[in-house]
């Protein structure tokens, strides 16, 4: 876009300088972590002057730890189960309804995303204690559910409308079901939109921590909710051990949906 | 269309879009406009379930409200601007370089966005300590004597929030910039215009569509952060979200917090409807200029 300003290159340097230190500042406190869990100090030194795998053996030794990794991987997983489909009919929905009902269940869907989640954590406690259900493992994932359903919606949506509805009038003309429209011909082509959609429902799940701080309790307390207490008592160093394998396994999702998308 | 039972056949098909939609509508229902509604109730509601205006009479009356409201907003207008002095030329890097540095450059931005937000907080407090590597970094370069103190106070909470919302909005604002015509970049070029004034009068004018819809979501955002103030604040830094936790964890004073909820959906409302409205004065703007 600045190629007529070849010749600003004082000006163009500064721009990416900035540009380069801002990266860097992004980079930072997910890499700095990285070393760290591999030290054998308990001591948070840079540069370790020891090296081990005792934070990592400690996080699965640890039967808190394990409990707190298999609730939010459980989660993570039923919330996108339950959200993607959900979404995805409710993005045909959206797309077929037309003014102004479209836009009424679209703005709708969109609430919980943009509602601060300390109202959500407080509400959803209060209604779960009249039901009995605080600390239950539904409670949490209607919480996460409902969070995931924009995420799904805000991914599902654009695919959507792209998608080229005369397939549709002429399954339907042809007497096919709405069912079977959905099912075997929309569904197929948007496949890779509902992975997309599915991985980011699970993300968004994994990583949700005020509705977990408020609503999982004993054996359904999540990652995030002992990590968020441990953080809060003292630093401890298995957290560095989490956090690279967390960082990992999500820089692993992120680029092979990336490599996914770009190639289609 | 004026067939009554072509009009029948289009109420049916209405009907059934609807009745598509309604599972995600019955669960964003009940998992998140009753809770929001309970608040709402409870906050008008004594402990014994009576009509009060009490509870909010209590929460404006108390010093501790207000000191939150300031932290709450300072917080928030900090974050923003710090995202717009370092947002801004990230994304007009991102807007002038090729696509393949852009893309890559992008998954950078990308990946601290899908990482979980108590990693990144966890990496700040080791980071920000008296003995963390940027303090023994300063010290060793000779530009400071004893160690700043950056991490369980404003400082601490400031970094972490705008680390977290900087790609939320480096994102609108590089979309906006990218879809610039270089050509008008190329006329101002030629015309005589040097590199800043085009920055200032073509290309930050026409992004100003992402960069309101970025500011917007950093704001919003902010005003109910909840996570990062709490373990990178260190106690000391109390915005509304951590008064209500404080009022429940300590006080157990359920009309109060639910008063003190109210209050920050009412910010974050008003927020909006103020980013709506300059979005849609200055988009008149440029169209009639």
């Amino acid at each position: 876009m600045l190629d007529a300003y070849h010749d600003s290159r004082l000006s163009r340097a500064l721009i990416w300088t900035i540009a380069s230190i801002v990266l860097m500042f992004l980079m930072l406190p997910t890499l700095i972590v990285v070393p760290l869990s591999f030290s054998a100090s308990d001591l948070l030194e840079f540069p370790p002057k020891e090296w081990s795998l005792r934070w990592y053996e400690t996080f699965f030794a640890s039967a808190a730890w394990m409990a707190a990794l298999k609730t939010s991987l459980m989660l993570g997983a039923l919330t996108a189960v339950i959200a993607v489909p959900v979404a995805f009919l409710a993005s045909i929905a959206i797309n077929r309804l037309g003014f102004p009902l479209a836009g009424g269940v679209y703005a709708f869907l969109l609430t919980p995303s943009v509602t601060p989640g300390i109202l959500l954590a407080i509400g959803l406690f209060v209604v779960l204690a009249k039901l009995g259900l605080i600390g239950s493992f539904i409670g949490v994932l209607a919480g996460h559910v409902t969070l995931a359903i924009p995420v799904a919606v805000v991914v599902l949506l654009p695919a959507v409308n792209r998608f080229d509805w005369q397939q549709a009038q002429a399954a339907r003309s042809l007497g096919a079901a709405w069912s079977g429209v959905i099912g075997r011909i929309i569904a197929p082509q948007l496949s890779l939109s509902l992975v997309a959609a599915g991985l980011m429902a699970f993300l968004s799940s994994l990583d949700e921590a005020v509705i977990s701080i408020f609503v999982a309790n004993g054996p359904n307390t999540t990652l995030p909710k002992l990590m968020f207490i441990s953080l809060r008592d003292q630093i401890d160093p298995t957290i560095a051990a989490i956090s690279t394998l967390w960082t990992l396994f999500v820089g692993v999702v992120v680029l092979t949906l990336n490599m996914r998308t770009t190639n289609a | 269309m004026s067939d009554p039972s072509l009009l029948r056949e289009q109420r049916r098909e209405r009907m059934f879009f609807l009745s598509l939609a309604a599972p995600a509508i019955i669960l964003v229902g009940v998992a998140a406009m009753v809770p929001i509604l309970w608040i709402l109730r409870q906050s008008f509601l004594t402990l014994a379930g009576e009509a009060t205006l009490g509870n909010y009479e209590k929460i404006l009356s108390s010093g501790l409200t207000w000191s939150s409201l300031v932290v709450t907003l300072e917080l928030s207008l900090s974050t923003l601007a710090l995202c717009m002095v370092l947002g801004i030329p990230l994304a007009l890097a991102l807007a002038s370089a090729s696509r393949r540095v852009a893309n890559l450059a992008l998954i950078l931005i990308m990946l601290p966005l899908w990482t979980s937000i108590l990693v990144r907080t966890y990496g700040w407090l080791v980071l920000l300590r008296k003995d963390g590597l940027v303090n023994t970094t300063l010290a060793s370069l000779g530009l400071t004597d004893q160690p700043l103190p950056l991490v369980y106070n404003f400082t601490g909470a400031l970094i972490g929030m705008t680390h977290y919302m900087l790609p939320l909005f480096v994102l609108p604002v590089y979309a906006a910039m990218r879809d610039i015509d270089g050509n008008l970049v190329r006329a101002a070029a030629s015309l005589g215009a040097g590199f800043w004034r085009c920055v200032a009068t073509i290309i930050l004018r026409l992004a100003f569509s992402g960069i309101a819809s970025g500011s917007m979501i950093v704001f919003i955002y902010t005003l109910g952060f909840f996570i990062t103030p709490a373990v990178l604040g260190g106690g000391k830094v109390n915005p509304i979200a951590i008064r209500i936790e404080r009022t429940l964890s300590t006080f157990q004073d359920w009309g109060s917090a639910s008063a003190l909820g109210m209050l920050l959906l009412i910010m974050v409302l008003i927020a909006g409807c103020m980013f709506f409205a300059i979005r849609r004065l200055s988009g008149e703007r440029i169209r009639h200029a």
